[in-house]
């Protein structure tokens, strides 16, 4: 009996393995587009369309090269800075002022919060190109063609899903607790940053990692509100810029641009991933 | 508290309805009755009834109802691969074995990365195989379809996948024991017990690939931007160029934005009802 229990254990370990293999196989596979953009980000120019899979030889490395003639011909620095700036602005805008205005219609309950609460969820499946040309319009009407405007436009963007999700979680908080802060003279706005704020936790994490990933990769509003003659690129615009223009293309600074484009998503991944699976999990189950 | 709460309403939902109503209430609303004039600006609207909605159909080659075949012939191919390899995966990695996390940490990564540096990345790498066959992908419109299959594919299938992962822990093992006793095999097993169990993860799936086939814009216009002669320019991508492709079709653009955002809807709604329904209770 046990002899035969060992033999089962062992070729389970044996298909265990068979599907170890299989599954790196395919993790190879999914990985290759990087590690072919990586490896011709080091070879010369001229080299990369003669003989795009070979490594890098003697005759073929270029070094840095392509990384500093990318550099030098995009702006890629400063749109790093505006991209990181634009993100961090709107997410901190979007935790603080969606969760104030969830917080309100959840615990308000009238005609007008209710219709609010649903024009927020409708929202959520309009085509960005329906509104697209009136905002842009009056976009650039109140001055908001610049990053702060951004800011405030990817407010307006990001709260339908914000909205949403904090009302979600907040009809499940004990009023309570509110009650008895309330009782004790605290104002609405210290009960709600004091108390109710803290507890929203585990849904601001989830909105700011849903938000921060789509305004970074965000291309068609800075494209169109911010333009392309201004200082304030974001990474998205100047690599459609550097990439996307017919003619003369640098193919080595175009593949050295995308892996600099590429190294922040991948070290911010790795560095709260599990927040990130979490925050997309909580985001499809209740989206 | 109510009462003291509602003191403070314009505190509390001010900043957000300002920001909501310029990015989304005006402009959908100007929209809609834009999308039955004529204008170069938001500033000189002059009201021409159905004709915008008449040349969407009538426009040199009816670029409009090709693309909206290619987004939905697109769509339906991009959900059916896109789930049933992300269910694959998640069924292979919840069996326990080595090295399952970092399995699923590299399955999932291309979706962080965005459309547009996605779309080149999958440019450059596919005119590199074509060049063996001296052709490129904007030459032909099958690559360019095929190439969006791959890309989208690659995205989506790292998402999906969590979210089938996330459904098939939480199906109670005293289920699939019970089966196992009662002799089930494990093709009935996933047939009768894992598949209508995790019917809410399906429903989400199959919306989100849809939605997101149906919206896709940055990939398409970095993969090929519609060429060749906008064999492969999806509706999203059609509507921009309408836009500001040629002046004095704005009011077509928006006539196609509107009619797209109601093709949106119904689809996604119809898709939500058919799926709902097959979802059990637990």
């Amino acid at each position: 009996m046990k002899k035969k229990e060992k033999i089962i254990r062992e070729r389970m370990s044996f298909r265990d393995k068979v599907l170890f293999v299989v599954l790196s196989i395919l993790v190879t596979i999914f990985m290759y587009p990087i590690i072919f953009i990586i490896n011709n980000s080091f070879k010369g120019k001229f080299f990369i369309s003669s003989n795009p899979f070979s490594l890098p030889n003697i005759e073929t490395f270029s070094g840095i090269r392509n990384y500093t003639t990318g550099l030098a011909k995009t702006g890629f620095v400063d749109a790093t800075i505006w991209s990181l700036f634009i993100t961090v602005v709107s997410v901190a805008l979007i935790v603080t002022f969606a969760s104030m205005t969830a917080y309100y219609i959840t615990r308000v309950k009238n005609i007008v919060t209710s219709a609010l609460y649903i024009i927020f969820v409708f929202s959520m499946i309009v085509p960005f190109q329906m509104v697209m040309f009136p905002m842009v319009n009056l976009a650039d009407k109140l001055h908001l063609n610049n990053p702060v405007g951004m800011c405030i436009l990817y407010l307006g963007f990001g709260s339908g899903l914000s909205v949403f999700m904090f009302s979600g979680f907040i009809k499940s908080i004990p009023i309570e607790i509110e009650e008895a802060a309330m009782i004790d003279g605290c104002s609405p706005i210290v009960n709600f940053f004091g108390i109710v704020f803290p507890i929203l936790k585990p849904t601001i994490i989830t909105v700011a990692i849903l938000n921060a990933m789509w305004i970074w990769n965000d291309y068609l509003l800075p494209y169109l509100v911010i333009g392309l003659s201004t200082e304030y690129k974001t990474i998205p615009v100047v690599v459609q810029m550097l990439v996307g223009s017919n003619g003369n293309r640098d193919m080595g600074a175009m593949m050295a641009m995308l892996v600099l484009a590429i190294i922040p998503i991948v070290i911010f991944y790795l560095a709260c991933q599990k927040y990130i699976i979490d925050g997309v999990i909580a985001g499809a189950v209740k989206g | 508290m109510e009462k003291t709460l509602k003191k403070y309403g314009l505190v509390f939902t001010l900043p957000t309805l300002a920001a909501f109503s310029l990015a989304f209430i005006f402009p959908f609303i100007m929209g809609i009755y834009l999308s039955f004039c004529e204008f170069t600006t938001v500033d000189n609207p002059k009201w021409v009834g159905f004709s915008n909605y008449i040349k969407c159909f009538t426009e040199k080659d009816s670029q409009f109802l090709l693309s909206l075949r290619f987004t939905a012939v697109f769509a339906v191919v991009a959900i059916v691969i896109v789930n049933i390899c992300a269910f694959t995966l998640a069924l292979l990695l919840t069996k326990k074995i080595r090295g399952t996390n970092i399995f699923r940490t590299i399955f999932f990564m291309p979706n962080l990365i965005g459309g547009i540096v996605l779309g080149y990345t999958w440019q450059q790498m596919l005119n590199a195989i074509l060049l063996h066959f001296e052709t490129t992908i904007n030459a032909n419109a099958k690559f360019g379809y095929i190439g969006l299959i791959l890309l989208m594919n690659w995205q989506m299938i790292g998402y999906m996948m969590i979210i089938y992962i996330a459904g098939i822990q939480n199906v109670p093992l005293e289920l699939v024991e019970a089966a196992k006793i009662d002799g089930a095999t494990k093709w009935q097993t996933l047939r009768k017990i894992t598949i209508p169990m995790i019917m809410p993860s399906i429903t989400i799936c199959t919306f989100l690939t849809l939605s997101n086939s149906f919206k896709l814009f940055d990939q398409n216009l970095a993969l090929t931007a519609g060429a060749p002669m906008h064999k492969t320019e999806m509706v999203a991508l059609n509507i921009v160029n309408t836009f500001y492709g040629t002046v004095g079709y704005e009011g077509v653009g928006q006539a196609k934005a509107f009619m797209f955002f109601l093709i949106v809807a119904a689809v996604g709604l119809v898709q939500l009802t058919i799926t709902r329904r097959k979802e059990v209770e637990h």
